[in-house]
């Protein structure tokens, strides 16, 4: 071939080569934009439908047969009393969990399977963790259909993941902060508690977020242990006037829940009802979105005050 | 003597440590208490079933009504639907989450990927009642108006919001595998005159594997297990069939609707939840042990 043809074709084809870069380009970010506006579109969706439901009344009414009387209260209710169950039990063993496995585990056999055995948790589907606590909560402990039951399912459901989130974050301090503890004679635990823990605040609490607010969106567990019934009361109160001031009959109460009560009225006939599940989702929605929000700001904030 | 030195609090620090450990220790058990007590549970509650009913009924009969006076056992029932829903959910989630990955990787302006990328995963944190609700109405009566005999309840609909919801699973661990591929290489391929994309298929994506690969295992794990977009979208009816237009229950939809009715403890109905338990949880271990190997796999190749 003639010199100045070989140059001719390949300049040709190193011009096909950027336009065809050019074209993916576009094509990459009407995706990630078309991708991103499914959600807004969802998000649209449920606030067309479901927003002039939301008012003082649907806050502070029980669920009813008559759609347009209808509200959450029972739901959001029983949500926060199960996330109070969840979170007491998720959140110190998990960090205790990440914290024994990064800093003290001995790499041996056990560990590894632990290590594995975390890994599965973390993709077992969320229905099994309701199988498990039907058997095993609700019939074998006979704690019955309650918070309790259902607080522990959630509970083990995001276990993982509030491990994951502190063996990170403590994995990503440098090595010399724990070296330095020791030089001056700190134990291990002197080491974790006074150094490693304080740095490693800002990664765990986005963890703890993630997991809560998981926790708060899921339904299948809740529906494999009877959650879903017609619920038109309260729990019993926690504190009393008279002693012993404290009680723990809430536990063992039965419960709705915000997507509970949202699936309840998703599989109703009727454009009304659904409009009270556009509304509850959109609870559902506002509370999940904002609580994944915090936790990038916080995940931002740690990263850039942290410099070593 | 050096002993006469240690500090006075120092025996009490040790005690502390001694402690601590053992505290730590038991939080690391937990994790595996929750596994053991997964598996003893179905194993145990789904045990009569199987002493009732021969295996051979799981695979031989062609329908799942384990529920009616003349019952039958065929668990290809539930399966194929489950395996038509995470078909129709991968068909989505795969290539988009790989064009997304390659895109945010090698094309996106940073910036831009740093403000996108947290963005994504919001899709994953959507409750998935919500994706139910949007699936059944929003999609489906949006699909009948191109294919007017779409049932009310259909597979195509509820697998393909699946399939929004895990794109980013495929993405973020696809981006983070695609990432950490050496810059060398790429600059070696560029040197030889290949294109962006040209690098990014020809040299960053076979290097980023096995990142990808557990990444999509991964999805497959999430859509199998996958319970309330099904349960609300792809209908409660168990049915022998592969076409997504029609309905059909899948593993998960099944357990939902025995649960929604009155379940008395060890009835048939009661332990066959536990069976198509059993049946979820075998698939999906499968599927997670294969990612978790993968991954690792990466993380050592990197």
């Amino acid at each position: 071939m003639l010199p100045e043809k070989r140059a001719h074709e390949l300049e040709r084809r190193a011009h096909r080569r950027r336009s065809i870069d050019r074209w993916f380009g576009r094509l990459g970010m009407v995706l990630t934009l078309t991708t991103l506006g499914i959600l807004a579109v969802l998000l649209l969706n449920l606030a067309v439908n479901g927003l002039s439901r939301i008012d003082w009344h649907f806050l502070t009414s029980f669920p009813s047969r008559r759609a347009a009387e209808a509200g959450i209260l029972s739901a959001w209710v029983g949500t926060l009393l199960l996330m109070i169950v969840t979170a007491s039990v998720a959140i110190p063993f998990g960090i205790a969990a990440g914290i024994y496995l990064e800093e003290y585990a001995p790499k041996n056999r056990w560990t590894d399977f632990i290590e594995i055995n975390i890994a599965n948790l973390a993709g077992v589907p969320s229905i099994l963790y309701g199988l498990m606590a039907l058997g095993l909560f609700v019939y074998s402990f006979r704690f019955g259909q309650s918070i309790l039951s259902g607080g522990l399912a959630l509970a083990c459901l995001v276990l993982p993941i509030v491990i994951v989130a502190t063996r990170e974050s403590l994995r990503s301090i440098p090595a010399m902060i724990r070296e330095a503890a020791f030089a001056l004679g700190a134990t291990r635990w002197q080491a974790v508690w006074h150094h490693l823990l304080p740095y490693s605040t800002g990664g765990i609490a986005t963890g703890v977020i993630l997991a809560m607010s998981r926790a708060i969106g899921e339904s299948a567990p809740l529906i494999t242990i009877g959650a879903l019934t017609f619920i038109a009361f309260l729990p019993p109160p926690a504190l009393h006037s008279t002693p012993p001031f404290v009680s723990f009959e809430w536990l063992f109460s039965p419960y709705s829940a915000l997507p509970i009560q949202m699936f309840n009225w998703v599989s109703r006939p009727g454009e009304e009802f659904q409009a009270n599940a556009a509304a509850a989702g959109l609870v559902l929605m506002v509370i999940t979105l904002s609580m994944n929000g915090a936790a990038i700001l916080i995940r931002r904030r740690a990263q850039r005050n942290i410099t070593w | 003597m050096a002993s006469a030195f240690v500090a006075p609090g120092r025996r009490l620090d040790k005690g502390v440590e001694a402690l601590m450990v053992w505290i730590l220790r038991i939080g690391g058990w937990a994790s595996v208490l929750v596994t053991f007590g997964i598996i003893v549970t179905l194993v145990t509650e789904s045990a009569p079933f199987f002493a009732k009913v021969p295996l051979i009924r799981l695979v031989k009969d062609t329908m799942w009504t384990p529920l009616f006076s003349e019952p039958q056992y065929g668990i290809g029932a539930l399966l194929a639907g489950t395996m038509v829903t995470t078909l129709v959910a991968l068909s989505v989630a795969v290539p988009l989450g790989t064009i997304l990955a390659i895109y945010l990787s090698e094309f996106a302006p940073s910036r831009f990927r740093e403000l996108v990328k947290p963005m994504l995963e919001l899709l994953s944190a959507v409750p998935t009642v919500v994706y139910g609700y949007f699936a059944l109405l929003a999609l489906t009566p949006l699909l009948q108006k191109i294919y007017p005999d779409l049932p009310q309840f259909s597979m195509l609909s509820a697998g393909l919001i699946m399939g929004i919801m895990i794109v980013p699973y495929v993405t973020s661990l696809g981006e983070d595998s695609m990432r950490s591929v050496p810059m060398l290489l790429r600059e070696g391929a560029y040197a030889l005159g290949d294109g962006k994309l040209g690098v990014a298929v020809r040299v960053v994506f076979p290097g980023a594997f096995s990142g990808l690969a557990a990444a999509y295992v991964l999805a497959i794990s999430r859509a199998v297990g996958e319970t309330m977009i099904v349960a609300i979208a792809a209908g409660l009816q168990p049915r022998m069939t592969i076409n997504p237009l029609e309905s059909a229950a899948t593993v998960t939809a099944f357990i939902v609707q025995v649960s929604l009715g009155d379940l008395p403890h060890g009835s048939i109905g009661y332990q066959s939840i536990f069976v198509a338990g059993a049946m979820l949880f075998l698939l999906t271990l499968g599927f997670n042990l294969a990612g978790h190997g993968l991954r690792k796999k990466f993380h050592r190749a990197s």
